[in-house]
């Protein structure tokens, strides 16, 4: 094995894995077993109902070298609850995340935030005296970005996610 | 992979005698009825339990059944060990029944012992009744969620309709693929509940399908390998056991003239009599088994999974070699090591295509080279007159059992020792807890295998130390009349503790010398109704083991007296490579 090849498998990578499993407690306290039980990293997880009934998609975001990530994807399909795992990371894909980000507001902040709020192509959801709050959907990256631009206001409360995910199936250059 | 081949994979496994043992579809059963019909048509025939408050209705059931063999173990744990005992020696899954809270819980070393070895066990657990689950009812523990990470698989049973289905598929999940332990646990409403009986065996999980067809290109890439190969090394593991796959093993062996090491769970898989065989590697390998895993230019993992103890320092493991693993879980492949041609498939399979398509190599020079290192570093007895040596003691067992007995091991020294100087010829002749390693599994599931095979002699080698763990079970073995033989190597300490603090920690015997304090083995055995014999020398040794092996009526405890400062060698010391191991100095 080459030497660069090596040194690019053991760099650290975002990944974004996407099971299939049933729809059961079981099954989730497993999947999140063999990440706490083996000591791989988690950043972020979410489950809910897939396409079929009875059948849960969850999308995981973990960060390891290839090595790593090759043992975690092997590890959940292990799981007999487990249908399906694919590590979406090699291929196109389709990533969102939603955020709810309640601010703290003044009358002289409250147009400026709106003013951010529409950057980030957000939705305010909700409104009081002293408060709104902000929907925004988008990757990891810039719901990062918003909930930093939204900080110097007074962030009161956030509630994330955690990404979901499927494979772009459009393949052609936009 | 078709689903077609993994059914007659299950149905050949569980094949299912007809007549009487296949009960006849009922409705109107209470939950104990149909777990017990259940077992019944799944070919159970020999339980390890004890009862208690959440199973009594399903012992009240057992009262009448003739169809199943209970043994009442005097602790769960054992119990454990010993269906895991069962399962090694007969290759049917064992099976456990205890009560809720404490009796579960006493299961879980027994479980993860399992699961480090992939054993297929069953175990049923009582529960207390669904509408008080969660309410820190009396012997409430739960242990679907303690089981967790060391079951392959766990159910809460919910509905009493569900409870054949439950059961069948627990027991094609314990056997099929890499085996393993399936928990299944019964709420003491579902045990009551009246349900239905279909008889149906056919199992489907579309989740779980393992692959066992190996892939061709790749089979086709090891033969070249192989065939090509100057100084190939075969390095044979549990899975050759549990395939079942001894004798394709040792055809292409021969055939191909390779030799073979094996691990600690590996070994009788390939008779060690024949000229191939180096013997065991790793930390306590024999010298040439080592030294032909660092020099050999193609290695074959066969249902090996290159565990530490087996590879030592990564870095120095098998360098120059190219590798080829052949496994039926594919997250053994290239976990620990880099392996060049994986093939993931059941080795039973695999083996004989990847035999028929190698040219059988020429490996003169490298035998050359081997039986070298085979005349320089045998493996070593020292003698000392009039002293039991450790070495000695499994020499004479060996010899006194012909090499045909099922030996079952502690963990530690002697077990070493056992691995190193026991003769094994014989697949499922070899018991012990190799993944975890849990001292006092040795007598139980020795006790396991003598209630599943009863025509070899069944012998327990155990330290002075596990024994003590689980000496309970001594009762057990009484009641039952097992002609089991139990060897315990003396020396009054934890034999490899005390070798560790010796070599790395200046001879501090912290807490390891148990010899103030240990009871009188001949006493203690004589309380429950056993034999009692004490050697102290070779002389006496001879003589007990002659008088122990005539004895079949009832268990006999040997109280070998051995040599108390001896070290296990040869030792590769953690973190060192396996050419780095050392060899003492006697």
């Amino acid at each position: 094995m080459s030497s660069v090849r090596s040194k690019a498998k053991e760099q650290k990578q975002k990944h974004t894995i996407s099971v299939l499993a049933n729809h059961n407690l079981n099954a989730l306290c497993r999947i999140v077993g063999i990440f706490s039980g083996r000591g791989f990293d988690i950043d972020s997880i979410s489950f809910g109902t897939g396409e079929r009934p009875g059948v849960a998609r969850i999308t995981l975001t973990t960060q390891g070298d290839e090595h790593i990530v090759e043992q975690i994807t092997k590890q959940l399909h292990k799981v007999i609850d487990v249908i399906k795992v694919k590590d979406l990371t090699y291929d196109p894909y389709i990533e969102r995340e939603l955020a709810i980000i309640k601010v703290t507001t003044t009358p002289a902040s409250r147009s400026e935030i709106m003013q951010i709020t529409q950057v980030f192509r957000a939705k305010i959801i909700d409104l009081s005296q002293d408060n709104l709050s902000v929907e925004v959907t988008g990757n990891k990256d810039k719901i990062d970005a918003a909930i930093e631009m939204l900080r110097p206001f007074g962030i009161k409360e956030v509630a994330r996610t955690g990404s979901v995910a499927l494979k772009r199936e459009f393949n052609g250059t936009i | 992979m078709s689903n077609t081949t993994q059914t007659q994979q299950a149905k050949k496994k569980h094949d299912i005698p007809s007549g009487k043992r296949s009960p006849a579809p009922a409705e109107g059963l209470s939950g104990s009825e149909i777990l017990l019909r259940t077992l019944v048509d799944l070919d159970v025939d020999t339980i390890f339990g004890y009862p208690g408050g959440a199973v009594l209705p399903i012992y009240d059931t057992l009262y009448k059944n003739t169809d199943l063999n209970h043994i009442l173990i005097r602790h769960e744990q054992a119990g454990t060990h010993a269906a895991d005992g069962y399962a090694r020696a007969t290759g049917k899954p064992g099976v456990v029944l205890v009560t809720s809270g404490p009796g579960g819980t006493n299961t879980v070393t027994g479980i993860a012992t399992a699961a480090m070895d992939s054993i297929p066990l069953v175990v049923f657990t009582g529960q207390v009744p669904t509408n008080l689950i969660g309410n820190d009812a009396f012997q409430e523990a739960d242990i679907v969620g303690i089981t967790r990470p060391i079951t392959k698989h766990n159910y809460l049973v919910k509905d009493v309709n569900q409870l054949e289905h439950v059961i069948r598929e627990a027991f094609h999940i314990a056997v099929n693929g890499r085996p393993g332990p399936v928990l299944i646990d019964l709420p003491k409403d579902m045990i009551n509940a009246k349900g239905s009986y279909t008889g149906h065996k056919s199992v489907s999980i579309p989740s779980y399908n393992p692959v066992t067809q190996g892939h061709q290109a790749q089979i086709t890439k090891a033969a070249e390998l192989l065939s090509n190969a100057e100084k190939p090394l075969i390095y044979v593991g549990g899975g050759v056991m549990l395939g079942e796959a001894w004798e394709e093993l040792t055809a292409m062996a021969e055939r191909l003239n390779i030799p073979v090491t094996t691990t600690l769970m590996g070994l009788g898989c390939f008779p060690e009599s024949k000229p191939q065989s180096l013997g065991m590697l790793g930390m306590h390998g024999t010298w040439t088994a080592n030294m032909a895993t660092t020099e050999c230019d193609v290695l074959l993992a066969v249902g090996a999974r290159f565990d530490d103890r087996v590879t030592g320092r990564l870095d120095g493991f098998s360098p120059y070699s190219r590798k080829i693993h052949i496994d039926i879980d594919p997250s053994c492949i290239s976990k620990n090591v880099h392996v060049e041609v994986p093939i993931v498939g059941d080795v039973k399979q695999v083996l004989p295509q990847l035999d028929k398509a190698t040219q059988k190599p020429n490996t003169d020079k490298w035998w050359a080279t081997i039986r070298k290192w085979q005349k320089e570093h045998p493996l070593r007895i020292s003698h000392k007159e009039g002293v039991i040596k450790p070495q000695e003691m499994i020499k004479a067992i060996s010899k006194a059992t012909n090499g045909n007995a099922i030996v079952a091991t502690d963990v530690g020294q002697h077990q070493m020792w056992a691995a190193q100087h026991y003769t094994f010829n014989h697949p499922r002749s070899q018991i012990t807890s190799g993944g975890l390693g849990t001292m006092g599994y040795g007598f139980p599931a020795a006790m396991g295998a003598a209630f599943g095979v009863k025509d070899r002699p069944v012998v327990a080698i155990v330290g002075d130390g596990g024994f003590q763990m689980t000496s309970c079970e001594l009762a057990t073995a009484v009641q039952y009349k097992l002609p089991l033989k139990i060897a315990i190597m003396n020396n009054g300490c934890l034999g490899m503790v005390r070798q560790w603090q010796e070599l790395f920690f200046e001879n501090r015997y912290s807490h390891s010398i148990l010899s103030a304090s240990n009871p009188d083995f001949v006493k203690l055995a004589e309380s429950y109704g056993a034999v009692g014999l004490r050697a102290t020398t070779p002389d006496e040794m001879h003589e007990v083991l002659q008088k122990a092996m005539d004895i079949n009526d009832r268990p006999v405890v040997m109280d070998f007296v051995v040599e108390a400062e001896e070290n296990c060698y040869p030792m590769v010391p953690t973190g060192a490579a396996l050419y780095e191991m050392v060899e003492g100095d006697d």
